[in-house]
């Protein structure tokens, strides 16, 4: 998946998300960072492109939700939320790749301690498959589903972070990247 | 790869580099935004215990030690214990094991005999964090006094701060010298001559510079840092009486004019009002005093947060404490 696909993908999402929320009002799309970020502006640019409004953006950063947080080694590096009030709104969570679920959860646990949003939604850009959740949780919205095995990782790069802009499969003990 | 803080204890600031502080205090940045939350408290923590050790009187500190805990999901236990009865060193470590066995995560200790706290360290599973020894440390106070600066400030290097008093007791003079010298600060430091040690000459290098009298201190200074006339620690005649400590050693509002326009007063509190500072300038829209306590809380917050949080496997030994340089490596390490 190069970055002309990313575009295209997050093009068709920003419509889907318009035509089932019937328009942005309310809408408030929140990037899980850090990848989840600059997909989450990039939707809202492209919402304004059809809609002629660009809907708020805030961002969470889930560390401190984690529930593997007191097995990872190194203590990761917190970053700020950045959340306006929730209260009623209609929130589309946005991450780049959708797996076990559990950086959902915690997302989730934390929009609930801002307060009550009216509803939720996921968007992401990669699913990996089904198959891999450890948790009930689906995405509303999905860019492209990417069926993988365990022994594999997926490497969203964006141009906010990476040289390049594009999607790869990549075997776990870092071997031959193919694109997607 | 930015540097982290992979320490076991948080001992001292001397300990530390300049790197380590620096992602200490981001980390409290980002705590900060969480006590300005409706519901203020994250589950970082959950189930970990804090067990607050204050073998000195306190109600800032460990208040905003208690506070920090419980905003993080950890149990904070409170323990009081009055030294005047019993032989200290005996307590302590009898208090220690009998902590140690009931498994905390970390022990927040005050004691008034310096190295106490690398004494636990020593013991302890746990992980330390020194609330004040003795005249020797107060790490979460000079970062908390730091994240204050940089949040008026915008940087720490390169700023001339002014600290005023009684340097010989004051744990919160140290802890500031070295952590605003390691992070670029100059410090120039002014009191009674009874009252700077000797051994500060020996700082001069790293940035401090020892001032005649107030006023040269505080001239040009970005930041005044007053610190409390400790009265329970006046077991000889360093000054006259605080009448002529006041007049001398006081800050008045002509000293401060003297000072950059946008310089800022800072004290760590309990503040005696007309004697270190005068009240007008405690109070005055250049003092950043309850900003500090409100800091304090994130500072704390961070603290526990890299020491109690994530695995307890991956700390970096502890380098020698102060008592006793030749330390050995901990028995059985926790997993």
């Amino acid at each position: 998946m190069d970055g002309a696909r990313i575009s295209r993908a997050l093009a068709r999402l920003a419509s889907e998300i318009v035509e089932e929320n019937h328009g942005t009002s309310d809408l408030y799309l929140v990037g899980i960072r850090r990848r989840g970020v600059p997909l989450a502006e990039r939707m809202a640019d492209k919402i304004a492109d059809l809609e002629g409004v660009r809907p708020p953006v805030g961002i969470v950063d889930i560390t401190l939700y984690r529930d593997d947080l007191s097995t990872v080694g190194a203590k990761p590096i917190v970053n700020r939320t950045e959340l306006d009030d929730i209260e009623n709104r209609n929130i589309v969570l946005i991450d780049d790749v959708l797996y076990t679920g559990r950086t959902i959860r915690a997302a989730l646990d934390q929009l609930i301690d801002f307060g009550r949003p009216r509803r939720v939604q996921l968007a992401v850009l990669i699913d990996r498959g089904k198959e891999h959740r450890e948790l009930p949780i689906q995405a509303d919205y999905v860019g492209k589903l990417v069926p993988t095995k365990r022994s594999e990782i997926i490497k969203v790069m964006l141009n906010e972070f990476d040289e390049e802009e594009g999607v790869v499969i990549v075997e776990r003990p870092a071997a031959a990247a193919e694109a997607v | 790869m930015p540097t982290v803080f992979n320490h076991r204890h948080l001992l001292g600031i001397s300990e530390l580099s300049a790197g380590e502080i620096t992602h200490l205090l981001d980390t409290a940045e980002t705590f900060r935004d969480v006590s300005r939350r409706e519901i203020k408290k994250v589950p970082a923590l959950r189930g970990r215990t804090v067990i607050n050790l204050f073998f000195e009187p306190s109600t800032r500190t460990r208040t905003s030690f208690e506070i920090a805990a419980k905003r993080l999901s950890a149990d904070a236990i409170n323990i009081s214990v009055s030294t005047s009865s019993v032989s200290k060193g005996e307590t302590l470590l009898d208090t220690a094991r009998n902590l140690e066995a009931m498994s905390p995560d970390c022990i927040v200790l005050r004691h008034s005999m310096a190295g106490a706290p690398y004494h636990l360290a020593r013991i302890c599973n746990a992980s330390i964090v020194n609330a004040g020894d003795g005249a020797h440390e107060h790490p979460t106070q000079a970062l908390l006094d730091a994240l204050t600066i940089r949040e008026r400030k915008g940087r720490i290097a390169g700023l001339n701060v002014a600290i005023i008093g009684d340097m010989l007791h004051s744990r919160v003079a140290r802890s500031n010298i070295y952590l605003l010298t390691k992070l670029g600060a100059t410090v120039r430091i002014a009191g009674p001559g009874t009252m700077v040690p000797k051994e500060f000459a020996e700082l001069v290098d790293v940035g401090l510079r020892i001032a005649p009298s107030v006023a040269e201190a505080v001239s040009g200074a970005d930041v005044v840092m007053i610190l409390r006339i400790q009265r329970e620690r006046q077991d000889a005649a360093f000054f006259p009486s605080l009448r002529e400590y006041a007049i001398h050693y006081g800050l008045h509002a002509d000293h401060l004019q003297q000072a950059a326009p946008d310089a800022i007063v800072m004290h760590p509190g309990p503040i005696n009002r007309g004697i270190e500072i005068a009240s007008e300038l405690a109070d005055g829209n250049q003092s950043l005093i309850l900003d500090q306590v409100a800091n304090g809380v994130a500072v704390r917050m961070a603290v526990l947060y890299l020491l109690a949080g994530g695995s307890r496997d991956g700390f970096i030994e502890e380098s020698n404490g102060p008592a006793k340089p030749e330390r050995k490596e901990r028995q059985g390490n926790k997993g």
